[in-house]
């Protein structure tokens, strides 16, 4: 029986899914072994016309991270979806826009403006903007053009499955591996179309350790302005712990290091709307009824839309921040 | 065309949704853009409802419970007391007008109040003018010929 094959690709992204994949530690072995890898521009040496000769669905499956934020990203999310059987969107940039789509508070416009003009570091006396289309001697010149709006995977081609987190945790990532060789050695059947793989379908307070009480706020509070308790919630403490709001899978990690939980795995089953499911949450624990004095706290949760959709800007109901001229 | 404002209204079971019965049945006249949703109580409307409505068309939301005191679950209404500002901050945030939510009480036995509050807030969105969020839907056929035009490489 050949091998299957298996494609790895980055898109708009920081390396770190990659990384995760390495910290599977000697589990990368036995992928290499398992595998045929066919395509990961990370670590191996691989062009897209590689893959453009390719047969169609014939990479049994893809790891796709990064979000889509560029003509190149576009086409390569296309071409990965024709040749691959199976395509899946691997951490929070391709499942959730991540803090590639943090630019979606801005506009091209002006990030071009700043980077290209603005920025203290910047000589343009010319204001030289970079052309997707140049002629020179040597013939024509192209460059990807950046998009206004930043997309996530499941926006622009169609995903079977999704793998959270900021990076996906290497246990949880083992843990797929594990039940894909299972399948492909065994003849399983596939989990539904869209299935949320290596995570927890419920909250990250299921996870948490520490010690749950009636929550009770009066004011929200800065990690570098207390020194958290090690044993109670650090939300009952005043921080913004996005746990509520967040898928669990990753063991808490944050938490546990006193940290407030910051949103990687995206929003729960069933919830669409991370930053919402926040305001929801955050409604029901404020303990005050005076209106004055409810404004005067909610005032005090530092950078509300920042923090709430850090990771999930680009798949939250409003997609995108709404930038007038 | 004039615009007309399309509007999405959460109303509690308890005192609102009553109080809009009463202002139909004793023929009070306000305007027809709001689209009423009855709810178990205010304390029920998730800031995803009201996200979902101004995404998909909706220019404003208005969301009506019992006034503070009288909710029928006890306190209810204050949750969404407290869910309304965060979520209007949210909004506010994200750079869409604040006004475009809206939190009144209204009683079971505040018929005319309901017709004013109607009236009052399809005037106040109609001054604000439509909600046409920008770059919502993913637009397939333009990223498709930004590709085309570019050629080369990224064909």
């Amino acid at each position: 029986m050949p091998k299957p094959k298996l494609g790895l690709y980055w898109a708009a992204s920081c390396g770190g899914c990659e990384i995760a994949v390495l910290d599977t530690e000697l589990k990368v072995l036995e992928i290499a072994d398992f595998f045929d890898i066919v395509f990961w521009p990370c670590a191996m040496d691989f062009k897209y016309d590689d893959v453009r000769a390719l047969a169609d669905g014939e990479i049994t499956l893809t790891l796709f991270n990064g979000a889509i934020r560029s003509s190149e990203n576009y086409e390569m999310a296309k071409l990965m979806r024709a040749k691959s059987t199976v395509l899946c969107a691997f951490g929070s940039c391709a499942a959730d826009g991540c803090i590639p789509g943090l630019a979606n508070f801005t506009s091209l416009e002006a990030i071009e403006r700043y980077v290209y003009d603005e920025s203290p570091s910047t000589v343009n006396p010319e204001h030289i903007r970079p052309q997707p289309v140049w002629d020179v001697p040597e013939g024509t010149l192209r460059l990807p053009q950046l998009w206004n709006t930043v997309r996530t995977l499941p926006q622009v081609v169609d995903v079977d499955y999704i793998i959270p987190g900021c990076p996906p945790q290497p246990d949880q990532i083992k843990a797929v591996v594990d039940a894909v060789v299972d399948i492909l050695k065994n003849g399983k059947p596939l989990p539904p179309k869209g299935t949320v793989l290596g995570a927890d379908p419920r909250a990250c307070c299921e996870e948490c350790p520490r010690k749950r009480d009636v929550k009770k706020i009066r004011a929200f509070v800065r990690p570098h302005e207390v020194v958290p308790d090690p044993e109670i919630c650090l939300l009952e403490q005043g921080l913004i712990c996005m746990g509520p709001a967040t898928r669990g899978g990753c063991g808490a990690k944050c938490v546990k290091a006193g940290v407030p939980c910051r949103g990687c795995y995206g929003p729960p089953a069933g919830v669409h709307d991370q930053g919402a499911k926040m305001a929801s949450a955050l409604g029901g624990v404020i303990d005050s009824t005076d209106p004055e004095e409810i404004e005067r706290i909610i005032a005090g949760i530092p950078d509300l839309v920042g923090t709430f959709y850090r990771f999930s800007l680009p798949a939250s109901t409003l997609r995108r921040r709404q930038v007038r001229p | 065309m004039s615009f007309e404002p399309n509007l999405v209204g959460f109303l509690c079971n308890w005192c609102s949704y009553t109080g809009a019965d009463l202002a139909g049945t004793a023929r009070i006249k306000y305007p027809p853009n709001l689209k009423v949703i009855r709810v178990m109580c205010s304390g029920r409307v998730d800031p995803n409802f009201i996200l979902e409505a101004l995404a998909h068309g909706a220019d404003g939301v208005l969301v009506c419970g019992c006034h503070p005191g009288d909710c029928h679950y006890v306190e209810g209404n204050y949750k969404c007391q407290r869910r309304l500002p965060i979520t209007r901050m949210l909004l506010g945030e994200m750079g869409i007008d604040p006004r475009r939510v809206r939190l009144e009480w209204v009683s079971a036995s505040e018929g005319v109040r309901f017709g004013q509050v109607v009236s009052e807030f399809t005037e106040e969105i109609r001054s604000l003018g439509p909600l046409a969020l920008q770059e919502w839907a993913f637009d397939a056929a333009a990223a498709d010929a930004q590709l085309a035009h570019q050629g080369g490489d990224h064909a």
